[in-house]
């Protein structure tokens, strides 16, 4: 079974292919695969009818109580045949249908074929999660195929609608359905069948399913969506109205109606929505002058039909039902198709303009009237069985007021199926006769086929009686066995039978009299109109909250946040500030007279207007903090903060070289006090946190434990080393990532395209003209060349001597920190950024050529080689059966060098010395030589324009 | 645990003056109030670990002397964090400097066409494209009812 649905979806897959080679004849090709499902399923009638039930069940996620667990039984049977074999006709139909050019085919061949994949999986579907999965493929499907021309406003509304509509069923339904597996363990329906649970929780359960059932079955309120779904060309609604989708919904109901019936609500939810809908759909299919449009709304009309009867849930109803059920795939289809000829072959579907089709195409009208007869429950067709046997039923089983709704119904069916025909079909006085193409014989045969089998099957009541009797036994036993016959003697039935054929004849006879009564009562209210509404309201109120909330300003939505922070944490903390609170001044004097240092810093820089000196400010305050961190006992904090601190103040500095040098003047306005107020909030709010926080605490922090095996594991003597090397290295990996990310975000920012291209020799520099190159001797480089690279005026002596004394000492630094680090102050951060201060040094006193001498490599290869020996480091450990980012430690025996201890992890720090080292030499290649080279072209430009200038 | 007062109130002002900058339009401002708010919660991490004590260098001090590591380490990552953002968000204002002769941070234009349609009590631009005709409004390829003309 599984196989057969499998097979829909991978042909589906294959339809675009196949459009381009056999173009319509695709249709033929892909209606094997339906066509086989037929046949297996016609293959097993007799299993199924002896009471059999075919099961395949694989587990798929038996945590959540969810297996692709399929099963078949009559319903299951009765259904797989209606979906395989009017699938099979539609698509063969198709193939005349449309044209060969027609650009939409590979696509909609496919969704055809999937939708036809997925209604077969829903009606096998044992295991209501999976049904409920199938369920919604088919909604994403119509959808699909209901807005199959997408330059057409109606159609995308449409299909918009109908998507909507059954999705939020759809919804509702997998709420219940979950609420269900929850009371009873399992999502299986034969298992709820069989062992219902009961109680409040269970009828809700139940209810929201339904709510599922009758929005896809297009059940007033939600009736309105499927006569727009009509806008879809005729075979998907063919197929759509009489075989799959809106089945869905009557499938499910007949499915649990042997065990739900009884539930509260249940019944007079689906009476009285199923006959409303009966009649609604009726006195609405009266209106109309298109024949499509009248059908949509027949099947809404009997949708209600087959939903009173399947929902009473007693033995005669589901007789009755599935007779009904399948008569009506038969008729609906074969009227669709012969609509679909109609307005191919005629040119238009408006009753108005029709005339005398009859007699153009005798066929085609012979399978309609057979069709539309038994629509409306004349003898000897299914439908009349059909119709004959509901009323026996209902008669037994429900009230008068059902019947007579029903019967009502009935005289509606029976004279806008007379309006079809005369409307279709009809010669009318005064309309010019239709021109109309001769109907290919394979066009007509799918309607033919469908009307000879209601024909047929209306002699065969007995057989189908016996066919149905498994199904029919899950329900209580009665005292009388209904029959599905053309002739049950004079009884009730029958003359309820004659009653609707009568007065929908009078009512077809009188029907000016009747449209000018409908014109009188015609409201303007409609489902349609509030689904509208609440759209509209939806939108509205999602324009209101998007307009409240998203103001556009960064600083209103920091400040909302902060206000947020104020309001509820710090509420909390103001009830909870008590007297007790244990203070200390500060741990040594000096925290005072530094941290007094940094407030006085923090107030100036807020009150500078100038770019350079607000930095400068910034950058005191930092080095403030980097003292304290020392006081505190953390000069590794300290040391990387001064390094930090002095590589941004120079970036900061190269940057605002370019930058305006005083802010934009803005007034002390009142949002100025305002943001005061909130810093001065915050500011409190902060120090209130810390106070309770710090008086909250009671447990030994963890790291107690952490000493000894820094030393025993880690192998090293600088706890702070060791944790960010090997108790979280995960986190430097994470942390040397976002390094590269922010490095190659500025590259990018400022490059505009590639970086590759940045470094530039002094070799390459052209000598000028007049100057004789001197020869100089080969494998010599020349230091800190200032006369070729840098213009006298730039240049500084005395830090070129600096430099030429400092380069050396500082990378010879770097490397001891690198090594060092483990043991003592150090690690690969404050050795990268020690070198790249060198760097920093030499591009400073000599200028970007010099740069690219000192440091002749991409920085974008640097960090990337850096990032790949990190995760080389980290994955090393798995080849030697470790675990990653785990470190070894190995003694060496050098005899008289003595004996180097190595751990394993200091290859992970070359990684992290590597991406800092990149890291500094793209901010110097970007907002060093790039920006350089910008002003220097600037300042060209606008030399030559002043020299244009004064030439002109 | 004590409270250090005085490393609290250094964090606490840090803290205020930074919010009260990255409140600003300018891009350096606000990234000045970013280091800045940096700097005090870092300094927080310094309150939160403990009294002061020796580097948490084995050898150096006793173990029960020493300084907390574990949010040094915590902060020793958020230090160089911020070195990158520093670099990213200059890149950004240098940029936006280039573009539009200011570094200031704009208000989107979007939100405000939003906000007019909310104060103008009007549904969305595309509300009127997926919702408004249907099938009860005689449109294409839909016909009137019957009664509506005679």
């Amino acid at each position: 079974m599984l196989a057969l649905v499998a097979a829909h979806f991978a042909l589906a897959a294959l339809c675009p292919a196949l459009v381009r080679f056999l173009g319509r004849r695709t249709f033929l090709v892909v209606a094997v695969v339906p066509l086989i499902t037929f046949v297996w399923a016609l293959s097993l009638t007799a299993r199924v009818t002896d009471g059999e039930t075919l099961t395949q069940d694989v587990e798929w996620l038996p945590s959540l109580h969810f297996d692709l667990a399929l099963n078949l039984g009559v319903l299951q049977w009765l259904m797989t045949l209606i979906v395989s074999g009017i699938g099979v006709l539609v698509l063969a139909y198709c193939a005349w249908y449309f044209e060969d050019d027609d650009p939409s085919l590979g696509q909609f061949s496919g969704v055809f074929v999937a939708f036809a994949g997925a209604m077969l999986g829903l009606v096998l579907s044992d295991d209501l999660l999976l049904l409920y999965v199938f369920w919604e493929l088919t909604t994403v499907f119509s959808y699909l195929l209901i807005g199959n021309d997408p330059a057409r406003r109606a159609s995308r509304l449409a299909a918009m609608q109908a998507l909507i509509v059954t999705t939020l069923g759809g919804l509702a339904m997998l709420v219940g359905i979950l609420m269900l597996g929850q009371l009873s363990g399992t999502h299986r329906a034969s298992e709820l069948v069989s062992h219902p649970p009961d109680g409040t929780v269970a009828t809700v359960a139940v209810v929201l399913i339904l709510v599922g059932a009758l929005s896809k079955s297009a059940l007033i309120p939600f009736h309105f969506w499927l006569p727009g779904a009509m806008a879809a060309p005729t075979p998907v609604s063919a197929y759509l109205h009489a075989a799959s989708m809106v089945k869905a919904g009557v499938f499910l109901v007949a499915l649990l109606a042997p065990a739900f019936a009884d539930v509260p609500g249940w019944r007079a939810t689906v009476l009285t929505l199923g006959v409303l809908t009966m009649l609604l759909g009726g006195w609405r299919a009266l209106r109309q002058y298109d024949v499509k449009l009248l059908l949509a709304y027949g099947t809404v009309s009997q949708l209600g039909f087959l939903l009173v009867i399947f929902s009473v849930g007693t033995r005669n109803t589901a007789l009755a039902g599935l007779a009904m059920l399948l008569a009506h795939a038969l008729f609906k289809a074969t009227l669709f198709l012969v609509v679909g000829i109609i307005d191919h072959n005629a040119g238009t579907r408006d009753l108005r303009e029709l005339s005398g089709v009859a007699r153009k195409m005798p066929v085609v009208f012979v399978a309609a009237t057979v069709a539309a007869a038994s629509m409306a429950g004349l003898p000897p067709l299914l439908g009349f069985v059909g119709k004959e046997s509901v009323f026996g039923a209902l008669v037994e089983d429900t009230n008068a007021a059902v019947v007579a709704g029903v019967v009502l119904g009935s005289v509606l069916t029976m004279a806008y199926s007379l309006r079809f025909m005369w409307g279709a079909f009809g010669t009318k006085p005064g309309v010019a006769e239709t021109s109309v193409e001769p109907v290919a014989a394979g066009f007509a045969a799918s309607p033919v086929i469908l009307a000879a089998l209601t024909l047929a099957l209306g002699f065969l009541g007995p057989g189908l009686t016996h066919a149905f009797e498994p199904h029919l036994d899950q329900f209580p036993e009665t005292d009388h066995h209904a029959e599905l016959a053309l002739w049950h003697g004079l009884e009730l039935p029958l003359l309820l039978s004659a009653v609707a054929v009568g007065v929908g004849l009078l009512l077809f006879w009188k029907r000016r009299l009747f449209a000018q009564l409908q014109a009188l009562t015609a409201s303007t209210w409609s489902a349609e109109r509030v689904y509208r509404a609440g759209m509209r309201a939806v939108d509205r109120s999602a324009v209101e909250v998007t307009g409240l909330t998203q103001r556009g300003s960064v600083a209103a939505y920091l400040a909302f946040i902060l206000l947020v922070v104020l309001a509820l944490p710090g509420a909390v903390m103001v009830i909870n500030l008590t007297d007790d609170l244990d203070v200390v001044l500060w741990d040594s004097p000096a925290q005072g007279v530094v941290g007094a240092l940094v407030v006085v810093a923090a107030i100036f820089t807020a009150r500078s207007r100038r770019r350079l000196r607000a930095v400068i400010l910034v950058g005191t305050t930092g080095y403030g903090t980097a003292m304290l961190f020392l006081l505190h006992g953390a000069p590794d904090l300290a040391l990387t903060q001064i390094l930090v601190e002095t590589t941004s103040l120079v970036v900061f500095v190269l940057v605002l070289r370019r930058l305006p040098e005083y802010f934009t003047d803005r007034p002390l306005s009142g949002r100025r006090w305002l943001r005061m107020l909130l810093g001065l909030a915050v500011g409190l709010a902060v120090a209130g946190f810390m106070l309770l926080a710090t008086n909250a605490r009671s447990g030994d922090p963890v790291s107690v434990d952490y000493p000894e095996p820094a030393l025993a594991y880690g192998g090293g003597h600088n706890i702070v080393s060791v944790i960010l090397l090997d108790i979280r290295a995960w986190d430097t990996m994470g942390e040397i990532s976002v390094l590269v990310a922010a490095a190659t975000g500025v590259a990018s920012l400022i490059f505009l395209d590639t970086r590759l291209s940045g470094i530039r020799r002094v070799r390459e520099i052209p000598y000028p003209e007049t100057v004789e190159k001197l020869p100089t001797s080969p494998g010599r480089r020349v230091w800190l060349p200032g006369p070729r690279t840098l213009s006298p005026d730039r240049r500084s002596i005395i830090f070129e001597v600096v430099t030429r004394l400092m380069f050396h000492t500082m990378v010879v630094l770097s490397i001891y920190l690198l090594f060092a680090g483990h043991n003592h102050v150090g690690g690969g951060f404050a050795a990268g950024m020690v070198t790249g201060l060198a760097l920093m040094v030499r591009y400073l006193a000599g200028g970007r050529y010099e740069l690219d001498e000192a440091a002749p490599v991409d920085a974008g290869i640097l960090m990337g080689t850096g990032l790949f020996v990190a995760t080389a480091a980290a994955l090393a450990p798995i080849a030697f059966g470790g675990v990653v980012l785990q470190s070894a430690q190995i003694d060496f025996h050098l005899g008289p060098l003595g004996d180097p201890h190595l751990v394993t992890s200091v290859f992970f720090d070359l990684g992290v010395y590597l991406v800092v080292v990149g890291l500094i030499l793209d901010l110097l290649r970007t907002f060093g030589s790039r920006l350089d080279r910008q002003i220097l072209s600037e300042e060209r430009a606008a030399e030559s324009a002043a020299a244009g200038g004064v030439r002109l | 645990m004590n409270a250090n007062l005085t490393l609290i109130l250094t964090a606490s002002f840090l803290c205020g003056t930074g919010v009260y900058l990255i409140l600003e339009r300018s891009l350096t401002r606000v990234l000045v109030g970013l280091l800045m708010l940096g700097n005090g919660v870092n300094l927080l991490f310094m309150v939160a670990s403990g009294p002061a004590g020796e580097p948490p260098i084995i050898g150096s001090a006793h173990a029960e002397d020493m300084s907390d590591p574990l949010p040094q380490a915590l902060v020793l990552t958020a230090i160089v964090i911020a070195l990158g953002t520093t670099a990213f968000l200059l890149a950004m204002a240098h940029r936006s400097w280039q573009l539009n002769g200011h570094d200031d941070v704009q208000d989107d234009v979007e939100d405000a066409a939003i906000r007019l349609l909310a104060q103008a009590d009007e549904a969305s631009d595309s509300h009127d494209l997926s919702q408004e005709l249907t099938t009860d409004d005689p449109g294409e390829d839909t016909f009137e009812e019957e009664g509506a003309t005679t």
